[in-house]
């Protein structure tokens, strides 16, 4: 299994969690985020990305982890397409010997995620398409990484 | 031939994702290869915080170009 994917398939996040940790007795951790698509004015989300580009940007956050943490395995699901309010984004999950590896590398994963990887989103509402804008909070969130662990 | 993509809110604005072009007399950069397009494509020109990749790798506008790459113009990123 590609311990990345771009699809517009939705995914089984149960059947995802227990891979991580399949077969592996050394896996004393496994933590996972799932995003979804925030309801509201928000009637639907189309996402785009960039077919080969995007998939290697999240090949390389994982190999950053990877120097990071010590991790065992990883697992990184972004959807594309129409998405519905409720639907499910995003996948990201990390097995690790102990939590604090698995914590961390998850929440790297996302935060780099958010600000590398070549996704964006437009939003469907009464008042017609928007695209969404980035957010300053999310090149904060990624630059505190740079600062140590 | 250069290989030029456009996404999101860039690629509806100009009216399509792909195009491929001869390498301009004079271009050897990505900030050059903009200018030279935005003669074409105003919306390049007017786009906030325009971000570039050549040969899908990130990069600035002062990143070397030649003939053969693939560059690609788009909006700051906003998946997850």
């Amino acid at each position: 299994m590609n311990a990345v994917a771009v699809q517009e398939a939705d995914f089984d996040v149960g059947a995802e969690i227990a891979a991580l940790s399949a077969s592996d007795a050394e896996a004393g951790a496994v933590a996972s985020f799932v995003g979804l698509v925030r309801g509201g004015e928000v009637a639907a989300m189309t996402l785009e990305h960039y077919p080969g580009m995007t998939e290697q940007a999240l090949v390389e956050i994982v190999a950053q982890a990877r120097e990071r943490w010590e991790v065992r395995r990883v697992r990184v699901i972004h959807r594309v397409g129409k998405l519905l309010p409720g639907e499910r984004i995003v996948f990201v999950g990390v097995s690790s010997a102990h939590r604090h590896d698995a914590f961390a590398a998850c929440e790297f994963i996302m935060d780099y995620l958010k600000t590398r990887a070549p996704f964006w989103k437009k939003e469907q509402t009464a008042a017609g398409g928007r695209w969404v804008d980035a957010r300053e909070s999310d090149d904060a969130a990624a630059q505190r990484w740079q600062g140590g662990q | 031939m250069l290989k030029v993509l456009y996404f999101a809110n860039l690629r509806e604005a100009i009216g399509f994702g792909a195009e491929s072009i001869e390498l301009p007399a004079g271009v050897a950069t990505v900030g050059e290869l903009h200018a030279a397009l935005g003669t074409r494509h105003a919306a390049l020109l007017t786009a906030k915080n325009l971000r570039a990749a050549v040969n899908q790798k990130m990069c600035g506008l002062d990143a070397p170009i030649a003939d053969g790459d693939e560059v690609a113009f788009f909006p700051p990123v906003t998946g997850g």
